[in-house]
């Protein structure tokens, strides 16, 4: 039973990091290997925002929000719009922008004291005879709001759809009158303010680290490859999978292999069926 | 004391030029981005210790074993990642040294945070320093003429064009693989000398160092040159020492170094000074 709520609390958790990655890579083709930075950054911000400001949580919250989505829009804006369509600059300028920022937090400052975001509401509720906190609760919900938002956005919605259209074929969607480069600028916005709400609505499980960075960054990369990179619902699913599976790792085998089981299952789809769960469309443009 | 460790530093510069001379092969010769060089090193260098420690062979044998089981060991990981275009290959490489961190960090194997102590050094510090230097002099141009040979031009079509590649009935994951193997054999032997450096095999091996310092060398002195990444790592490598007061900070420092050539000059210092040395006419000697 116990498996059964922390696995779907988990597999929230995983399609919540993925789904920021998973719409900028589907849209652009750009691999955001800063995806780990900015879910750490917006810890960080709101932290600062709360503690320093003084601001109120909710209103930091928001404030942190509308700031990541502007950070994105400007490294799309002024960093990847120059290295676009070349496979090897766009990885490495990413990888950079988010090694920089990451060791930056770790050198600056914030370490020596354990920073957390306060849980959004307190307390504990029984499910079956398993007491869950609160925040997991909130992490399910938010987890099916966001997903149904963008399910909703990306049908029946304009921009939502200019975006779908740009993900199956930029050049047909360039012909209908859709601005590519205006898509990919909103994509990444979008995609960083995802990365925000999955560090809002995590964090305040733990510690705000700049490992986590990483850790993140890893967990996205393994759900959008298992799921098919760029595949929305694939990647939902593959949320799933690698959630249960973590959790029955953890309670059957050891909870080092932890992070294992990550690497376990890309190497595995690779080999098996290298596009993905759902990655059909580009299956021909990646299979060699 | 400054001297001896200036002396230090030229070996540092060696193994990072290894590295980066593979990156480069890898990233302009056959089109695969390697963003964990630490993975090579820390292989290399976790087998030559153990080599070592355990079976007590010495230097002499532990390097060269330590670079052709490591390179296989290397290459049969990424193997996966290997018949997939796109950024597999990069997204692959790029996990395997954090993931390996965490399981020795965590399972407390290869002597766990400490790491294994106590492997044999160099005879003295000429042997340590010519070596290195004649490995890079060897491994440079050899290189070079590795790409010229027939077996480049297959290398480059496997980057431009692979479907002409495959029309000519050649395998592109054999070639991908033959690619991988000798940059893996670069990292591996580049790990296993830093290891008979420092006499310390530890996960420091896989720190990002190792990974992000040979990609701003390439990219500072010019890829697709081969020449370049050396240069590159003459330049980065001794400003990395003057700065190591800085802590994580040079990471970030080359991360923007980076971040500024890729957006700005991407071609790099051998290709721009190339090119300015071809736009002049000269007298020459007939």
């Amino acid at each position: 039973m116990d498996i059964l709520i922390y696995g779907i609390v988990n597999s929230f958790s995983l399609a919540l990091m993925a789904i920021g990655f998973t719409l900028v890579y589907g849209i652009s083709r750009i691999p955001n290997f800063a995806h780990g930075a900015l879910y750490v950054i917006t810890g960080f911000l709101v932290w600062s925002l709360v503690h320093l400001l003084k601001l109120n949580y909710v209103v930091s919250i928001i404030l942190a929000l509308v700031i990541m989505g502007l950070v994105g829009a400007a490294i799309y804006r002024f960093v990847l719009i120059r290295v676009r369509g070349m496979a090897t600059s766009e990885i490495i300028a990413t990888y950079a922008l988010g090694l920089a920022v990451l060791e930056f937090l770790r050198w600056g400052g914030f370490k020596g004291m354990t920073y957390t975001l306060p849980v959004f509401i307190e307390g504990s509720i029984v499910i079956g005879d398993i007491p869950v906190d609160l925040q997991r609760v909130i992490v399910i919900a938010i987890g099916i709001v966001v997903v149904t938002f963008m399910w909703l956005f990306t049908h029946f919605n304009k921009i939502g759809l200019a975006l779908r259209g740009m993900a199956q074929d930029e050049h047909a969607a360039m012909m209908l009158g859709i601005d590519s480069d205006r898509m990919a600028i909103i994509a990444m916005a979008m995609g960083s303010m995802l990365a925000g709400i999955a560090a809002i609505t995590l964090l305040p499980l733990g510690n705000i680290v700049v490992e986590a960075g990483y850790n993140v960054l890893i967990l996205s990369i393994a759900v959008c490859i298992v799921g098919g990179l760029g595949s929305w619902v694939g990647a939902i699913l593959a949320a799933f999978m690698i959630g249960f599976l973590q959790i029955i790792t953890v309670a059957y085998i050891q909870s080092h292999f932890h992070m294992v089981v990550a690497l376990l299952v890309i190497i595995a789809t690779l080999i098996l069926k290298p596009s993905g769960l759902f990655g059909r469309q580009k299956e021909l443009e990646e299979r060699v | 004391m400054p001297s001896l460790y200036w002396n230090r530093v030229i070996s540092i510069v060696g193994i990072y030029a290894l590295l980066a001379l593979g990156f480069d092969f890898l990233a302009h010769y056959v089109g695969l981005v390697s963003l964990g060089g630490s993975f090579f090193i820390g292989t290399g260098g976790y087998i030559a210790a153990i080599l070592n420690k355990s079976f007590g062979l010495p230097p002499a044998l532990t390097i060269p074993l330590a670079t052709l089981s490591g390179a296989i060991i290397c290459t049969l990981l990424l193997l996966p990642a290997l018949p997939l275009r796109g950024v597999y290959f990069a997204i692959v490489t790029l996990m395997y040294p954090l993931v390996l961190f965490r399981i020795i960090e965590a399972l407390n194997i290869l002597g766990g945070t400490d790491g294994i102590l106590g492997v044999a050094s160099f005879p003295n510090t000429w042997v340590e320093q010519y070596l290195i230097l004649s490995i890079i002099i060897f491994a440079l141009f050899g290189l070079r003429r590795l790409v010229n040979e027939d077996i480049g031009l297959v290398f480059r079509g496997v980057k431009d064009n692979d479907q002409a590649v495959r029309a000519s009935g050649l395998s592109i994951t054999f070639y991908k693989a033959i690619a991988v193997f000798i940059t893996s054999a670069l990292g591996c032997l580049g790990g296993a000398y830093f290891v008979h450096i420092y006499m310390v095999a530890g996960i420091s091996l896989f720190a990002l160092d190792y990974s992000v310092i040979p990609i701003a060398a390439t990219v500072i002195g010019g890829g697709g040159t081969l020449v370049g990444p050396l240069l590159g790592c003459f330049i980065l490598v001794p400003i990395s020492e003057l700065l190591r007061a800085f802590g994580t900070l040079r990471i970030v420092f080359y991360s923007v170094i980076l971040l500024a050539f890729i957006m700005f000059r991407s071609e790099g210092i051998m290709v721009y000074a190339q090119r300015k040395y071809h736009q002049f006419e000269r007298w020459v000697k007939i």
